[in-house]
């Protein structure tokens, strides 16, 4: 338990016996010489790691110069995508990939919650097992089958058991109706959000199982033992006992659901520009480099899928940046 | 003993046989991937060479072959002239395919539905939002067409297919010319895009009212409604192989410089107006004499037993007249150090 908790504790830790000492004085007098070997293996691992993604960047940033030296801010600001006058704009992809990312955030993040405290909390041990197996099982599909999934099976249910009663439904002028507006075929902004939030699930309600894991028996009996109720003990002591390591969670899944490519590209509808209500077609950051980039041959449009992947990289960074802000200052 | 002495002998067999056969490589053009590696197959049974293509995109074809770490490239649209001139490139056309639109109508065959290529670069605008519309009426007029809303279906990935299809209607339709364009991917005025063309397909079958395009052998091979379009000669041929094969022959393949020949709209009482050829690319001045002469050997054989695997995949052969005037040109254009390597029989 102990060599557990000093080994997951961060850093390089050396094994506990070397400082400890002890009976076992001969062996680590001969395995004394691999030390600073392991010591600069782990340090070349940690830096190869910093290497290659400063050397990604670099390369996104040099191939997607010429782009962004020519359109400047209008890079960013225009909706227009035009191959053919090879004028670009990412604007309409920027706010698919952030639209699509939230609002599947919002639908996996509850459904998370639900799965992780059921688990740890209240399930029987056996239905657990099978239950977190399956949970596991999800993560393990490739994208390229829940976008051809989304696509054939999904996409058509929705439009015809969601979407079809929804614009039946809106009143005429209502702000209802202008949010479901749309081609009812299942490919716009919601179908994607959804099989995104399929996708992020599995991650994060196995990452907060494994959380709520952590929090120490003592707690709970103690709530328990004060009175608390199930609900109030889930709500008021364990999930605020994890609330930092949360943010965490849910960037996790936030920083998957911004660079997923396959499934979105499948089920999004692939328009570009701003989408129009939720039920319209858009496109996302990723999307857009997997539709185009085999067909690119012309410097400029090339150059303008590499910015996209620099766009994407940069939201991605101040995503896990906020997560990193949000930790420091949310301190218990 | 003998197991042992079996086994070494088979070992250095295939060390030199390895070394020997030197492997080919291509990439490029995922439209022709399926034959290619038919043909790829059966050569390898017929002679012994290996030839391997990496179906990564036609982009992809032009800068591998650009950065020389291929063989060959494969394109599915030409290099115009003076693109060839510039890189020293040559191309060739080795199969031909078409594009047709598909549309989910309710009680519309495949075929009976009409449309001139100015018509239907008006529907893909969205300048005709409905199936009722006088215009569509007009050039139908036996055909009822019902009070539905047209939902457009593209491409959402850059094709060749999309390149064919919009650079017909800027043909036909001035207003799209203006407008949009023809290329691989363009803006596209209204509608959703499907990637590949299974998610073309999709979406047209999901969608009442839908109109989309497709290459020709999906559209066979799912039986999707398909529709007419109106050749160069006023006829509406149905499109089949005999239709794409009329439009390679009556194509000006000997006085077209680099081979830069759209099949698009071409003369011809059979022609399917929305016709394309697929394109090798190669070094006119080949560094290598010997991997110059396999890949013109492997294309040659092609074009000589590949026809019947072609047609079985659903691309049209070239025509004889047109794979002859090709095999001159590789005697005339492609060198090695100054001297041709491809001798015609």
């Amino acid at each position: 338990m102990l060599d557990v908790s000093e080994v997951t504790g961060g850093g390089i830790v050396p094994p506990p016996t070397l400082h400890q000492g002890g009976p076992a004085a001969i062996p680590h007098a001969k395995g004394a010489w691999f030390d600073p070997v392991f010591e600069g293996l782990c340090f070349g691992a940690a830096t190869l790691l910093l290497a290659s993604l400063s050397g990604l960047v670099i390369s996104l940033a040099i191939g997607g110069w010429p782009a962004l030296s020519h359109f400047g801010l209008s890079f960013f600001t225009s909706t227009t995508w035009n191959p053919v006058d090879d004028v670009y704009g990412a604007a309409g992809p920027i706010v698919g990939t952030i639209l699509t990312a939230f609002v599947a955030l919002a639908i996996a993040l509850p459904l998370a919650i639900g799965i992780a405290v059921y688990l740890v909390e209240f399930c029987p041990r056996m239905l657990a097992r099978s239950v977190s197996i399956a949970v596991e099982l999800l993560a393990g599909i490739p994208s390229i089958v829940y976008g051809m999934w989304g696509l054939f099976v999904f996409a058509p249910l929705f439009a015809k058991y969601v979407q079809m009663p929804l614009i039946m439904h809106a009143a005429p002028g209502s702000l209802a109706e202008k949010l479901f507006a749309g081609v009812p075929n299942g490919a716009n902004i919601v179908t994607a959000s959804i099989i995104l939030a399929i996708m992020i699930l599995p991650y994060m309600a196995t990452v907060l199982r494994e959380l709520l894991l952590t929090v120490p028996p003592q707690v709970r009996e103690a709530a328990y033992g004060l009175g608390c109720t199930p609900f109030e003990v889930v709500t008021s002591v364990i999930v605020p006992y994890v609330r930092r390591e949360l943010v965490g969670v849910v960037m996790l899944g936030l920083g998957r659901a911004l660079g997923e490519t396959m499934a979105v590209t499948f089920v999004i509808g692939n328009a570009h520009g701003f989408p129009k209500s939720l039920f319209a077609s858009g496109s996302t950051l990723a999307s857009t480099i997997a539709n185009e980039f085999t067909e690119a041959t012309g410097e400029l449009h090339t150059s303008a899928l590499i910015a996209l992947g620099l766009v994407l990289f940069m939201i991605t960074f101040s995503v896990l940046a906020l997560a990193r802000a949000l930790l420091s200052t949310k301190k218990v | 003993m003998f197991k042992k002495v079996t086994i070494a002998v088979g070992a250095a067999v295939l060390v030199s046989g390895l070394a020997y056969a030197a492997d080919l490589a291509g990439a490029g053009a995922t439209f022709p991937a399926p034959v290619y590696a038919k043909w790829a197959e059966a050569y390898k049974a017929a002679t012994n060479n290996q030839l391997n293509y990496q179906a990564i995109g036609s982009g992809g074809g032009i800068k591998q072959i650009k950065a020389k770490t291929v063989d060959f490239g494969a394109s599915d649209k030409p290099l115009k002239p003076e693109e060839l001139n510039s890189a020293g490139l040559y191309q060739f056309p080795t199969v031909i395919g078409g594009v047709v639109p598909v549309t989910n109508i309710p009680g519309l065959h495949s075929g009976q539905l009409r449309l001139t290529g100015a018509l239907l670069g008006d529907i893909f605008l969205g300048n005709i939002k409905n199936w009722n519309d006088q215009r569509i009426h007009a050039a139908n007029p036996r055909v009822t067409l019902p009070n539905l809303p047209i939902t457009v279906v593209h491409r959402s990935d850059g094709s060749g297919t999309s390149f064919l299809f919009t650079t017909y209607l800027s043909m036909k339709n001035p207003a799209w010319a203006k407008q949009v364009g023809g290329s691989d991917s363009v803006e596209w005025p209204t509608g959703l895009g499907g990637k590949g063309n299974d998610g073309v397909s999709a979406f047209v079958k999901q969608t009442v009212g839908a109109i989309g395009y497709v290459e020709y052998a999906y559209a066979k091979q799912n039986k999707m409604p398909y529709v007419l379009i109106q050749n160069k000669v006023g006829q509406y041929p149905a499109p089949n192989a005999a239709a794409f094969g009329s439009a390679a022959a009556s194509a000006p393949w000997a006085n077209a410089p680099g081979n830069y020949v759209l099949l698009l709209d071409q003369p011809g009482a059979k022609t399917w107006p929305i016709s394309g050829a697929t394109f090798i690319l190669l070094y006119k001045n080949q560094q290598n004499a010997e991997t110059g002469k396999s890949v013109l050997s492997f294309f040659d054989w092609a074009y000589k037993n590949g026809d019947a695997a072609a047609n079985a995949l659903d691309y049209v052969p070239l025509p004889v007249g047109v794979k002859t005037l090709i095999r001159k040109q590789w005697a005339a254009n492609i060198t090695s150090g100054g001297k041709p390597i491809f001798v015609t029989k």
